[in-house]
């Protein structure tokens, strides 16, 4: 638990220049609609499964549709998905692993059982399935859908962090001042449990855009004819032999995202001095 | 041994759990589930008596409970599209799906046993660093773009492999593993990060520690130091983390066995989700939960008989 101060270096050019392609892409993804991009469902963008042109950066799809613009709009989804999953289970789980660790009492083990349960499935199969039953397509269902798979971990590490800062002398000292729990929790003891959640959430963010992709790769994610990832890596897969760019190029921006992500979370990490591991 | 009949009793809760959950989740679908079964064009005595037949009519849990009761003995039902067991179905599957992941995890720990031990020896040097930048690009790298990349080249460009078709190991073991090959380094890309770092960090403590200082001092090389003094107490870790990953990768096998169109237990599972088979898609997430849950209480035991000192010790969180 021992948090080394000595590193207080700068960020490095690494985590910079992964800021910058997330600002840079999420700018485009806000502002797309501004920004004189083609409409992305427009089928007369460009010829079909061209190569990039001065007219269409980064090539067309199958149906002619301008795959720049598709791969921006397809950003929207991932990102939306991904910070807002991550903030549902942080805030849920945290909540819960925060009570139960500090209470502890059946509420613990009633969270920590639950947590056992969310743990049992398999990640993707949770998220495929949540959609599937559902039956609906709607953005607020696969962030759910993904929230889910990160709620059991988030009780579970939130809670054995607040069990070791419970114990320390000052939230002690403030309870025997006669503070209320409520103060001791939202004073002494969230302010010690948020750096390490902040972390894991730029971590889980990753795993969130990846799972996002994994579920419109197999058209469970946002319905069609909205842009995703996943769901133009599946379209472009058949005609992989005529033309590569509607396969690359999402799938480049993916990886560039994922690889951003890891790379802050890495850092973050490595700051505090701990490795959280597999989240 | 009170310590693992606890275990032993929250593992059969937690089963029990997860099948009731999944259970009634099913069972609360919007649509009539008859419906599904015979279609639109259906007539109303024949829902009925299908009604009747699948006992839809009776409370969640009365259901639930005769399901369970049924599951026990082997008996998942019948799927309502192919008509066929849902047991037996699972049974033809299975096999390529255990192979496919055992492959995946014995790609993982070959590449990153070696890279842990590299990293660890020389830590901080070049190689380390580069090592460990290798392994953060692995960890941004979804298995399912390095299962369409691979596809492009090696079976597309290059034509070395098939893109698709599955080899019973019965038949011809060679080609079998052949024919899971791509589809193994796909899913096994995904936790060779994890499974290198957590390893690395253990070999360094380990190192450390005062036995590692007297087989140095006996003169031992360092392979030998490594091979028989290290790598053993270092691994718990690593093992640890295989069961976890075990999640990941059933998850990952839903969309590689999609990609490579190979007739395993993901693909069964997406499928069912297609077809609304819903009998079929309760069968198989209980089978792939059980499989995933028994594996990890199973690598529990096993960490016992690695380092005899985590019996004793009952391990937080």
């Amino acid at each position: 638990m021992s948090r080394r101060s000595s590193d207080r270096k700068g960020l490095g050019p690494v985590v910079w220049i992964s800021i910058g392609w997330l600002v840079l892409l999420g700018g485009a993804a806000l502002l797309v609609d501004v920004l004189p991009f083609f409409d992305p469902s427009d089928t007369r963008a460009g010829i079909p499964l061209s190569v990039p042109t001065s007219q269409n950066w980064l090539g067309t799809d199958q149906l002619g549709r301008d795959l720049l613009s598709r791969t921006v709009h397809g950003a929207r989804v991932s990102m939306a998905v991904g910070i807002a999953a991550v903030i549902l289970s942080s805030i849920v789980g945290g909540a819960v692993g925060l009570l139960s660790g500090y209470f502890r009492r059946a509420l613990e083990g009633v969270s920590l059982f639950t947590a056992d349960v969310l743990m049992a499935f398999p990640t993707m199969l949770l998220a495929a399935s949540i959609v599937a039953f559902t039956d609906s397509r709607g953005l607020a269902t696969v962030v759910l859908a993904i929230a889910l798979i990160y709620f059991g971990p988030t009780i579970r590490i939130v809670r054995a962090l607040t069990l070791t800062i419970s114990t320390r002398e000052y939230v002690v000292a403030a309870r025997s001042l006669g503070a209320r729990h409520g103060r001791v929790l939202w004073r002494e003891v969230m302010p010690n449990v948020i750096p390490t959640l902040m972390s894991m959430m730029i971590v889980a963010m990753a795993g969130a855009v990846i799972a996002e992709g994994g579920l419109a790769y197999l058209n469970l994610s946002v319905a069609p004819p909205t842009a995703t990832w996943g769901s133009m890596i599946a379209a472009g897969k058949p005609k992989i032999e005529q033309s590569l760019y509607p396969v690359l190029v999402p799938g480049a921006a993916l990886f560039l995202t994922v690889l951003a992500l890891t790379l802050i979370g890495d850092a973050i990490q490595k700051r505090h001095g701990r490795d959280l591991g597999a989240v | 041994m009170r310590h693992w009949t606890t275990r032993l009793v929250r593992l059969v809760a937690v089963l029990l759990a997860v099948t009731a959950a999944s259970f009634s989740m099913i069972s609360l679908l919007p649509g009539d589930l008859a419906t599904s079964v015979l279609g639109a064009n259906s007539t109303a005595e024949d829902r009925q008596q299908v009604r009747e037949e699948l006992h839809l009519d009776d409370p969640i849990p009365v259901r639930y409970v005769r399901w369970i009761g049924d599951a026990v003995q082997g008996d998942l039902g019948i799927s309502y599209r192919t008509k066929q067991p849902v047991a037996e179905a699972l049974g033809e599957r299975m096999g390529l799906t255990i192979q496919l992941v055992l492959m995946a995890q014995l790609f993982a720990l070959l590449l990153a046993v070696p890279m842990a031990v590299a990293g660890a020896l020389k830590q901080g040097s070049i190689l380390d660093r580069a090592l460990s930048a290798v392994q953060l690009a692995m960890m941004a790298t979804p298995g399912y773009l390095v299962a369409i990349a691979l596809m492009i080249v090696f079976a597309v460009k290059l034509g070395w492999f098939d893109t698709t078709g599955f080899v019973r190991f019965t038949d011809s073991p060679w080609g079998s593993l052949r024919s899971l090959l791509l589809p193994a380094i796909a899913l096994g890309l995904e936790p060779v990060a994890m499974y290198a770092r957590v390893l690395r960090t253990d070999l360094v403590s380990t190192f450390d520690q005062d036995f590692m200082w007297l087989a140095r001092a006996k003169g031992n090389s360092t392979r030998r130091i490594v091979l028989r003094h290290a790598l053993r107490p270092s691994s718990l870790g690593v093992v640890t983390l295989t069961g976890i990953s075990l999640g990941r990768m059933i998850g990952g096998t839903v969309l590689v066995e999609s990609i490579f169109a190979l007739p395993g237990l993901g693909r069964f599972t997406i499928e069912s989700i297609a077809n609304r088979d819903f009998q079929a898609l309760q069968g198989a997430v209980v089978v792939l939960t059980v499989a995933f849950v028994g594996v990890n209480f199973i690598v529990d035991i096993l960490l016992g008989v690695i380092d005899p000192r985590t019996r004793a010790v009952e391990r937080a969180a």
